[in-house]
């Protein structure tokens, strides 16, 4: 007669427990990204403490919020210079980390990221077509809307590669990624060698790297409205994510329309990464490494993963490019090549433990 | 209280038709279910008994011959609605994602929400009441992939109680499971009171939990009716070619198979 009331108290207990742990860890990640907009915007040549970073933005959302008690070129400096930066640091990094995530369950595969996958390389493809062929018939939107019908492409090819008679295995799945973007990133680079034009193979060089420098509130408005955008409909979506983790015909079974589903999801997910790489370049491994430590720490459940995710990719950027305008400043590194410098090794890691299960 | 289950319904399939490529897999099979029956599926393996069953639960399309839940189309009704009345049990898949056995579950409720619901306490009572009745309640936490195959088995049968529907589609849901569960599985599909369509290897199991045992063969439907009626030594000897005695079990009233070595087999100890 016991037994039914114990099994009760031990699942009771830990659910309790967790909901309430999920809670302390999505306010420990806002904080985390308080903490590094703070850091970002105070640290560079100028440094400005973080009283009065605080100061300028509270100042500049309403005069009457505070006292401007700063030399206007701080302001100048902290308003116009690196927030549009650091803020667009966190939306691409946002991004980034959704749509990994968002990819990996739509391929079932904890490997995909958006350049593993060759998205990101079709994006650039796109990119500097539009800048070698001086195209500029839809305004500020030809650079990604190229970049998202580049990324589309690729994510496409990619998937029909990879999977041959209903099935995708991650071998498969990983060469057909590699080999696209390996290609793609071929053709982008001759497409600015031959162009001929050193100011092009300039700003070429920035999208093949990926890199926020030169970010104004001008550059922003379009990437963040896409990721904010793609955030809410992957937000609404948690619940499909998931049935995909249990396979196609469980998840058709369970009432979702999987083809119709993915079909969405990519062109979603393209759009995203379409328009993150026309303004910052194919950042890699972003996409890998969050959606797994997020995993670690609050389960695969998208509706506790997808928010965790975006929080906590948009600080890990918001860091990267920090490092990456500091460490030997007044050089920069690109920020795409600090994110590789650690996300090979992890993917490496990733790798040799999966093959050991 | 928790919502109730959805009404048993009446499952139809006719003259469904699967070819792939040439090769017809499954062949103008009709099955008339009525609400609250239990039928077998049985037959050697590649008869078609898993793709017949594919076409009921919309993973894949019958090439010919329509599906029918209650006179409706299946395959012309939104998924969600079809997965909130016929619930599948199907093989498992490995994943390599660490969902717990409560995420697994959880999932059964999806056809029920709308997007950005999360579970209410209904959701979570029945849940809990799905972990309980299949006696994996213990393991609500724990990653569904570190579980032995009979454990995630009868989690899935779980996931599938959890979507509350009046027709089940079961695809040898006793496989990996021990004497036990096989039993309580099936006892347990049988007390829902629900329409359901069970695959099965094991004959006996058959014998003893189903209205009626349906035969496929090479994609077609060779016999169907009582267990006592279908399961004869003739069909044995036809359709899995081999040597079988049938006997009524004096307990139980159903037909029992008892398989016989070759001839020659036995006489070796003696």
């Amino acid at each position: 007669m016991t037994v039914p009331v114990q099994a009760e108290d031990a699942r009771a207990a830990p659910v309790r427990h967790r909901r309430t742990s999920y809670a302390l860890v999505l306010v420990a990640l806002a904080a985390l990204l308080l903490v590094a907009v703070t850091a970002a915007v105070a640290a560079g040549s100028v440094r400005v403490p973080a009283g009065e970073v605080w100061g300028i933005l509270a100042y500049r959302l309403h005069p009457a919020l505070a006292d401007p008690t700063w030399s206007p070129v701080r302001e100048t400096i902290v308003w116009d210079v690196r927030l549009p930066r650091v803020l667009l640091a966190a939306v691409v990094g946002a991004g980034l980390s959704v749509c990994g995530m968002a990819l990996q369950a739509l391929v079932r595969n904890p490997l995909a990221d958006p350049m593993l996958l060759g998205v990101s390389s079709g994006a650039t493809v796109g990119a500097v077509l539009v800048l070698v062929l001086g195209v500029s018939v839809f305004g500020a939107f030809t650079l990604p809307g190229a970049a998202f019908l580049g990324a589309l492409a690729a994510l496409v090819a990619v998937y029909l590669l990879a999977r041959s008679g209903g099935r995708m295995t991650t071998v498969r799945l990983v060469l057909a990624g590699v080999a696209m973007a390996e290609v793609l990133s071929a053709l982008a680079s001759f497409l600015v060698v031959t162009s001929g034009d050193p100011h092009k193979t300039q700003s070429a060089l920035r999208w093949m790297l990926g890199g926020l420098a030169g970010t104004s509130w001008t550059t922003l408005w379009i990437p963040a409205t896409a990721v904010l955008l793609g955030l809410a409909v992957l937000l609404g979506l948690t619940r499909p994510l998931n049935l995909l983790l249990a396979g196609e015909e469980a998840a058709a079974a369970l009432g979702l329309d999987v083809h119709r589903f993915r079909a969405g999801m990519f062109a979603l997910v393209a759009m995203m990464v379409g328009t993150m790489v026309a303004v910052s370049g194919s950042i890699g491994f972003v996409g890998l490494i969050m959606p797994h430590v997020v995993r670690l720490l609050v389960g695969a459940d998208h509706r506790r993963a997808l928010p965790a995710a975006a929080l906590l990719g948009a600080s890990f950027l918001i860091a990267a490019d920090l490092a990456a305008r500091t460490l030997i400043a007044p050089e920069e590194i690109p920020v795409g090549i600090l994110t590789a410098l650690v996300g090979g090794p992890f993917f490496l890691w990733l790798m040799r433990r999966r093959a050991a299960r | 209280m928790t919502a109730g289950r959805d009404a048993p319904a009446a499952l139809r399939a006719e003259e469904v038709s699967v070819v792939v490529g040439k090769r017809a897999l499954v062949h103008r099979v009709s099955l008339d279910v009525r609400p609250g029956e239990v039928v077998g599926l049985a037959g050697p393996n590649g008869a078609g008994k898993s793709t017949l069953l594919r076409t009921f639960y919309r993973a894949l399309r019958p090439t010919s011959g329509r599906v029918l839940l209650d006179g409706e189309d299946v395959w012309r009704m939104p998924g969600k609605r079809l997965a909130r009345r016929l619930a599948a049990v199907l093989q498992e898949t490995g994943g390599d994602f660490e969902l717990t056995v409560h995420e697994v579950v959880a999932m059964g409720r999806t056809p029920h929400k709308r997007a950005f619901a999360g579970d209410d306490a209904d959701d979570r009572a029945v849940i809990h009441a799905a972990l309980t009745s299949l006696d994996v309640a213990d393991l609500a936490h724990a990653p569904f992939d570190r579980l032995s195959g009979g454990e995630k088995q009868r989690v899935l049968i779980a996931r599938a109680l959890a979507q509350r529907t009046g027709t089940m589609v079961l695809d040898e849901p006793t496989n990996h499971l021990d004497l036990r569960h096989q039993f309580d599985a099936l006892r347990l599909v049988r007390e829902l009171g629900v329409t359901a369509v069970v695959a099965l290897h094991d004959l006996n199991l058959a014998a003893a939990f189903c209205d009626r045992i349906c035969v496929l063969s090479a994609g077609r439907l060779v016999a169907a009716g009582p267990p006592g009626e279908v399961l004869t030594p003739g069909l044995l000897a036809d359709v899995y070619r081999v040597t079988a005695e049938v006997t009524e079990h004096p307990r139980t009233g159903r037909p029992q198979v008892v398989l016989l070595p070759p001839p020659g087999f036995l006489r070796k100890e003696g």
